[in-house]
C-alpha cells in the first residue's frame, strides 16, 4: 500500500444511488402515515403558556371600548395583550403592503380579525380569559362585492392608503386615487392591451361571451397554525413555527417586536400541508409578544375553526369573457374582465392581480387582447396566495369559453384548443415570448389518447356497487338518472415570482468525511411543507458530489433566505441553489484534489473530472482518486445565493412586460357520471399529461399532480367558503360543511408526464406543483355540462345549480 | 365542568335525578363538537360508557331492543336482516372512526333534524325507552321528536334502549350530502314496507324543523295499493303512482334555505329517495314474494 500521500484504496468507479431521477422515498413518509412525525402543534416546552386569540365578532365596525380587566383577573391569566400594548411605532403587517394590524387598532375590517390576545397557563384558562374580553363595536356597513366597493359615497375599507404610487397620486375630494387604482376600495388593477381588439373583432364569425363566477377556496391543509416562542436571555426570541417563508415571516415580525432581525431566531417546524395558507403571518408575532412579555414560552395553536379565520383563501373572482373566432376557428380576440375579491387586507393581492391577467387567456395564440383584472377591497374575509395563485380563476373561465365557442364555430373543443394552441415561440399577451418548450397541443392529444374507463362500472352480479355511483354510501341512486360526461381543459401556470422580484435561494453546502465516510449537509431556509424539497436536495447533492450521505439540515434563518414554497419555484430556484452551491463545493474538492494528488495522474490537469460513487473520475470513466482520501482532514463548505433569469414588472398601463420567468402547463380530461335528477356528481376519472421539463423525484411528480388535480376536482363540486353577503360573515367555518374530497370522492388519476427540457432551468426542470390545479376544475365543469346540458357558469357546482333548485 | 362517572345504570339513573342538567355521553361524537366548539358548556357531563348493557342488543319475536350505545359499525354488522333500513342508515354515519363509537341513543338524544338514524327509525316504527328514578316507559318514535334539537325525554331521564320492529318486508334508506361519504344529510328519506300490515311507512331527516313522517304519502299509497291488490299480485307500481308519492312525500317537508342546501332542493331531492326507494323495496318485495303469486297463493 502506497503510504507517501497516493491514493490509498482506488476501485471501480460507479453511478451514485438515489440522484436526480430516481424516485427516492421521503424521509417523512413513513413518520407522517404511522401518525409519528411532529407537527408544529406536537411541540411542548416545560413551563410554557398557551395563547388565545380575541377574534371580532362582526365584519366591519369600530370598536368604542375594550375592556380585559375581567380577564386579567382570572387566576392562570399571565398577559392580556391589545393594540395598546405593542411595544413600537410598527404595528401593521403585510406581504406587499403593510396594511395589516398585529391587533385591530379603532375598527375591525372582517370577520374574525384579532382583537386582543391572552396567555394563560392551561388552553382552556386562555380561552375563557379571552371570552371575558368585553369588546364593544358600533357596526359599519359592509363592503361586499364591486358595486358597494366602488359606490361614489363608499365607505374606505383603508382611509388614508398610502401604498400607491406617489407619481399616479391625484386627488379627487380629498381621497387619493391614481391612474391604475381608479379607486381606494381597488388594492390594484392590472390592463392588459395587445394589438386592436375591435378591429379584430370585424374579422370573427363567432363572438362567445360568458359570465363566471369563482367560490372562496380554502386551502384546508390539515396542520392548523400553530407555534411555539421562546424568549432568550439576550432579549430576542426563538420561534419554531410552521410557515412557507421563514425569512418574509422573519421581516414582518422583528419590526413589530422592535428586535434587529439576528434576534429573532426562526426554526421551520413540521408543517402539515400549506399551499399558499402560510405565506402571510398568523400567530407568528401574537406568540413572540406574548413570549416577551411574559418572560415564558407561549405555543399557540389554532383549531379548525380558527384557522377558516387564520389564513387568507383563494380569491373568489367575477369574470366577464368575449372570445371571437374565424369560420375555421382560428381566435380573432379575447377581451375579458377579472374582478377579484381580495377581502379587508391585501394580503398577495397584487400579484394575484397580475397573474390573473398576464395569463388570463390562457395558453392559447391570440394576437388582440384586452385584459382588465382588479382586486377589491371588501369587508369579506382577506384573500391572497393558494395553489394556482390567480391564474385558476382564469383558467375556469377562458376554459369554459374556448367550449362554448368550438361548439359554435362546429369543431370537437380539443381539435379547437388543439388549433389555437401556442407553442415555443408564441408571444403572450404581455408582449413576452415563450422561450422553451410549450406543447399545449401534444398534452391534448396525449390526454384524449388515453383510453376511457369502461361504462357503467357499478354494476356487479350481486347488484349496484354504491360507491362507484354519486351519492356513493349515500345510497341515493342505484343507476337511475345517472349520465356519462366527458370534458377537456388546460391550462398555463408561471413558475417563480414575476414581475422584476428579486426572487432569489440560499444554499449552503458542506462537504467532510464523518466515519469513514464522504458526507455532504445541505442547509437552506426552504419550508418543507409536503413538496419533498428534503428529498430532491438530497438527490442533488448525490448527483452532484458523488455521495450516498446527506443530511438536510433543519430549516432555519441561520442561514440565507430561500424564498417561499409556492409558485412551483422551490424545486427550480432553492434546488437550482443546492446545485450551483454543489458545483462551488465541487470546484473547491477538485482543487484539494490536484493539490494533494495532481502529481500521481495526468488526467487531473487535463480531463473533465466529476464526483461519483464517492470518487473523482474522468469524464471517460477513470477512477483517480476516493472522496475520502481528497477531504481527509478537510471540510469544504460553500454558502451562495442564486437567482434565476430577471423578469421585470408589468407596465401599468398596457400590462407589457417580460414578467415571468418560465411557464408551465397540463391538460386534463375528466370523465364524471351524474346524478341528474338529484344533482350528484361522481367523478370517475382525471386523466392528466403535464410537461415537467425533467422529473427530478418521478414518484413525488406524480404526487404533485394527483394532489393538485384533486384540490381542482375539490372546487369543482363542493368547496366554498360560504360568506353571507348581508353580514360578511363566514358561515361554514368548520369540515362539517366546508367539504374536501374523501377518497371515495378521488377519482382515479393516470398521469402522462413529459420531459421537455426548458434550457434556463436546472436540469431543464419545470415547476409542477400548481398547474394542475389549473385545468382539472374546468375539466370537471365541462364533462358536467357534457353529462346535463347546463351552461354552468359557476363553481363550485352545487346539487342545486344542476337541478334548477338554486 | 364536573364529570360523572356511574358504574351502573342504576347509578346513572341517580345521577342523572340529582343533577337533571347533565348531559350524558358515551360515544361523545356528538357532544364532544358541540364541547369542542364551545357550543354548549354543560355543568356536568354524565359518562355512560362503564354502564356495559348499553353496548347489547336482544332480538325479539317482535323487535329488536338495541341498547343506546350499541355502535353503528355494531349495527351494520350484526342486524342487517331485522334492522335493514337502520343498517343503511348506518352506513352513512360520518367515517369507520366515529360509526365504531356513535350509537342510535345518541342521535336520540340530540335530536337533530340531520340525525341519520331518525328516518330509518321512523319508517320501521320503534319505540324509546326511557327511564328515571321515577320508573321506565316506551315512547312511540311518531311522539319522540318535539322541535329542534328537543325530545319528549324528561329532564330526569335517560334514553336505556330503542325497540324496533323487525323488518317484515324490503326498507331502504337514501341520504343526499354534496359528498360521497362522510357527509352530513341535506335531506335524506327512509321507506319501509310491512307486508304484514299491507302498509308502508316513511322517515324524512333534515327537511323539517324535526324528522318527520310524510303520513299523507303513506296514507294515499297504502289505499293505492290496497286498491290495486298489488301486495296480491305483485305488479309493477305504476308510474303515476310513484309521482304523486313522491310529491306527497316533497310536500310533507318544511325545510329552510342553509349553507347545505336550499329549500327547493331539499323537497325536490325527497322526492326523487321517494320515488327511487319505492321502486327498490317494491321490486324486492316482487322478488320475494313471486313465489307466492305464481303458486297462485294470490289473486
Amino acid at each position: 500500500m502506497p503510504t507517501n500521500g497516493a491514493p490509498t484504496k482506488i476501485t471501480q468507479g460507479s453511478q451514485t444511488k438515489g440522484g436526480i431521477g430516481e424516485s427516492t422515498l421521503r424521509p417523512d413518509g413513513t413518520l407522517k402515515v404511522t401518525g409519528e412525525f411532529a407537527y408544529s402543534s406536537d411541540m411542548w416546552h416545560e413551563d410554557m403558556l398557551w395563547g388565545q386569540i380575541l377574534r371580532s365578532t362582526v365584519a366591519h365596525a369600530e370598536i368604542v371600548s375594550i375592556d380585559t380587566s375581567e380577564a386579567l383577573a382570572l387566576p392562570g391569566v399571565y398577559a392580556v395583550m391589545t393594540y395598546d400594548d405593542l411595544p413600537t411605532d410598527v404595528k401593521n403587517y403585510g406581504l406587499e403592503i403593510q396594511d395589516t394590524p398585529v391587533l385591530a387598532h379603532g375598527k375591525v375590517r372582517h370577520h374574525g380579525e384579532p382583537v386582543a390576545i391572552v396567555a394563560a397557563d392551561h388552553p382552556e384558562t386562555a380561552r375563557r380569559a379571552a371570552a371575558k374580553i368585553k369588546v364593544e363595536y358600533r357596526e359599519l356597513p359592509v363592503i361586499t362585492d364591486e358595486a358597494s366597493a366602488t359606490a361614489p359615497d363608499a365607505i374606505l375599507v383603508h382611509e388614508g392608503r398610502d401604498d400607491l404610487p406617489q407619481s399616479q397620486l391625484r386627488s379627487t375630494g380629498g381621497t387619493p386615487i391614481s391612474g391604475h387604482v381608479p379607486h381606494p376600495n381597488i388594492v390594484h388593477r392590472q390592463p392588459i392591451i395587445r394589438g386592436d381588439v375591435a378591429s379584430a373583432a370585424e374579422r370573427a364569425d363567432f363572438v362567445v361571451k360568458g359570465e363566471y363566477t369563482f367560490g372562496m377556496q380554502d386551502q384546508a391543509f390539515l396542520g392548523p397554525e400553530s407555534g411555539l416562542a421562546v424568549p432568550d436571555e439576550d432579549g430576542g426570541v426563538q420561534l419554531y413555527v410552521a410557515t412557507q417563508w421563514l425569512h418574509s415571516d422573519l421581516r414582518q415580525i422583528a419590526p413589530v417586536l422592535g428586535l434587529p432581525e439576528r434576534k429573532v431566531r426562526m426554526t421551520l417546524s413540521g408543517v402539515g400541508g400549506a399551499f399558499g395558507g402560510r405565506e402571510d403571518l398568523s400567530m407568528q408575532i401574537h406568540a413572540c409578544l406574548l413570549a416577551l412579555r411574559t418572560g415564558k414560552p407561549v405555543k399557540i395553536v389554532y383549531n379548525r375553526f380558527e384557522s377558516f379565520f387564520g389564513h387568507v383563501h383563494r380569491h373568489p373572482a367575477k369574470l366577464s369573457y368575449e372570445h371571437g373566432a374565424t369560420k375555421d376557428g382560428k381566435l380573432t380576440h379575447v377581451k375579458c374582465r377579472i374582478v377579484l375579491d381580495g377581502g379587508a387586507y391585501a394580503s398577495a393581492s397584487p400579484a394575484v392581480v397580475g397573474n390573473a391577467a398576464s395569463l388570463g387567456v390562457g395558453p392559447y395564440v391570440v394576437d388582440d387582447v384586452e385584459v382588465e383584472a382588479l382586486a377589491l377591497y371588501t369587508n369579506n374575509p382577506p384573500c391572497g396566495a393558494m395553489r394556482g395563485f390567480g391564474a385558476v380563476q382564469a383558467c375556469f373561465a377562458y376554459e369554459a369559453q374556448m367550449d362554448k365557442l368550438a361548439k359554435e364555430v362546429g369543431i370537437d373543443p380539443v381539435e379547437f384548443r388543439q388549433l389555437n394552441a401556442m407553442e415555443q415561440g408564441t408571444v403572450m399577451p404581455t408582449g413576452q415570448p415563450v422561450d422553451s418548450p410549450a406543447p399545449v397541443a401534444e398534452l391534448l392529444r396525449r390526454v384524449k389518447a388515453m383510453p376511457l374507463p369502461p361504462e357503467r362500472q357499478w354494476e356487479s352480479s350481486e347488484g349496484a356497487d354504491v360507491r362507484q355511483l354519486p351519492g356513493g354510501l349515500s345510497n341515493t341512486t342505484h343507476g337511475e338518472g345517472v349520465v356519462r360526461g366527458v370534458g377537456y381543459a388546460v391550462g398555463i401556470k408561471n413558475v417563480g415570482f414575476s414581475e422584476g422580484f428579486d426572487d432569489y435561494s440560499t444554499a449552503r453546502v458542506r462537504m467532510e468525511v464523518v466515519g469513514g465516510e464522504p458526507v455532504a449537509t445541505v442547509h437552506t431556509a426552504m419550508a418543507e411543507v409536503g413538496q419533498g424539497g428534503v428529498t430532491v436536495h438530497a438527490q442533488i447533492a448525490r448527483t452532484e458530489l458523488g455521495v450516498t450521505q446527506v443530511t438536510i439540515h433543519p430549516a432555519d434563518t441561520q442561514v440565507g433566505s430561500a424564498g417561499s414554497t409556492s409558485a412551483s419555484r422551490q424545486t427550480y430556484v432553492t434546488g437550482g441553489a443546492v446545485k450551483n452551491s454543489c458545483e462551488l463545493v465541487r470546484e473547491k474538492v477538485l482543487e484539494i484534489g490536484r493539490r494533494k494528488f495532481g502529481s500521481y495522474h495526468p488526467a487531473w490537469a487535463t480531463a473533465e473530472l466529476l464526483l461519483e460513487g464517492g470518487k473523482v473520475v474522468t469524464d471517460g470513466g477513470e477512477v483517480l482518486a476516493d472522496l475520502v482520501d481528497v477531504l481527509e482532514g478537510e471540510a469544504v463548505e460553500v454558502e451562495a445565493e442564486w437567482r434565476h433569469r430577471p423578469t421585470e414588472a408589468f407596465d401599468l398601463r398596457t400590462g407589457q412586460g417580460f414578467g415571468h420567468v418560465q411557464y408551465s402547463f397540463a391538460a386534463h380530461r375528466a370523465v364524471v357520471e351524474v346524478d341528474t335528477e338529484l344533482g350528484l356528481v361522481k367523478v370517475i376519472e382525471l386523466a392528466c399529461a403535464q410537461d415537467v421539463g425533467k422529473a427530478l423525484n418521478p414518484l413525488s411528480v406524480v404526487g404533485q399532480i394527483q394532489g393538485g388535480t384533486t384540490q381542482g376536482l375539490g372546487v369543482a363540486v363542493m368547496e366554498e367558503i360560504v360568506v353571507d353577503p348581508k353580514t360578511a360573515k363566514v358561515r361554514n367555518p368548520s369540515f362539517t360543511d366546508y367539504l374536501i374530497p374523501t377518497i371515495l370522492d378521488t377519482p382515479t388519476i393516470p398521469v402522462d408526464v413529459l420531459e421537455l427540457a426548458d434550457d434556463h432551468a436546472p436540469y431543464g426542470l419545470r415547476g409542477v406543483g400548481e398547474a394542475p390545479t389549473l385545468s382539472s376544475t374546468p375539466a370537471v365543469l365541462a364533462a358536467i355540462r357534457n353529462a346535463t346540458g347546463l351552461e354552468l357558469n359557476r363553481t363550485p357546482v352545487r346539487p342545486e345549480h344542476l337541478t334548477g333548485t338554486a | 365542568m364536573d364529570f360523572l362517572r356511574p358504574a351502573s345504570w342504576e347509578e346513572a339513573l341517580a345521577a342523572k335525578a340529582e343533577h337533571p342538567t347533565a348531559v350524558p355521553i358515551a360515544g361523545g361524537t356528538d357532544v364532544m363538537v358541540e364541547i369542542n366548539f364551545d357550543h354548549r358548556r354543560p355543568e356536568y357531563l354524565l359518562d355512560l360508557n362503564r354502564v356495559g348493557d348499553l353496548e347489547e342488543w336482544e332480538v325479539g319475536e317482535e323487535s329488536v331492543r338495541l341498547g343506546a350505545s350499541v355502535p353503528y359499525t355494531k349495527i351494520m354488522e350484526n342486524l342487517r336482516g331485522e334492522l335493514p333500513g337502520l343498517a343503511l342508515a348506518s352506513h352513512t354515519v360520518a367515517s369507520p372512526q366515529i360509526r365504531n363509537r356513535g350509537g342510535v341513543g345518541g342521535n336520540l338524544g340530540t335530536a337533530s333534524p340531520a340525525g341519520d338514524a331518525h328516518p330509518a327509525l321512523l319508517a320501521a316504527g320503534a319505540e324509546v325507552e326511557a327511564e328515571s328514578v321515577r320508573g321506565s316507559r316506551l315512547i312511540p318514535i311518531d311522539e319522540f321528536y318535539t322541535g329542534v334539537k328537543r325530545n319528549a325525554l324528561a329532564a330526569d331521564e335517560l334514553i336505556r334502549a330503542v325497540h324496533i320492529k323487525k323488518a317484515d318486508g324490503p326498507q331502504q334508506y337514501s341520504k343526499v350530502g354534496t359528498r360521497n361519504a362522510m357527509v352530513i344529510a341535506v335531506c335524506a328519506f327512509g321507506l319501509a314496507l310491512h307486508p304484514e300490515t299491507r302498509t308502508v311507512r316513511t322517515g324524512i331527516g333534515s327537511a323539517a324543523p324535526t324528522p318527520v313522517r310524510a303520513k299523507a304519502a303513506e296514507e294515499f299509497l297504502n289505499a293505492a295499493l290496497e286498491e290495486g291488490g298489488f301486495w296480491d299480485n305483485g305488479k309493477i307500481v305504476t308510474p303515476s303512482v310513484a309521482k304523486q308519492f313522491a310529491d306527497l312525500c316533497a310536500a310533507a317537508c318544511n325545510p329552510i334555505d342553509d349553507v347545505r342546501g336550499t329549500a327547493s332542493y331539499r323537497r325536490h331531492a325527497v322526492g326523487v329517495m321517494a320515488r327511487r326507494t319505492l321502486t327498490w323495496t317494491w321490486e324486492s318485495y316482487r322478488g320475494t314474494a313471486r313465489a307466492a303469486f305464481e303458486k297462485g297463493g294470490a289473486a
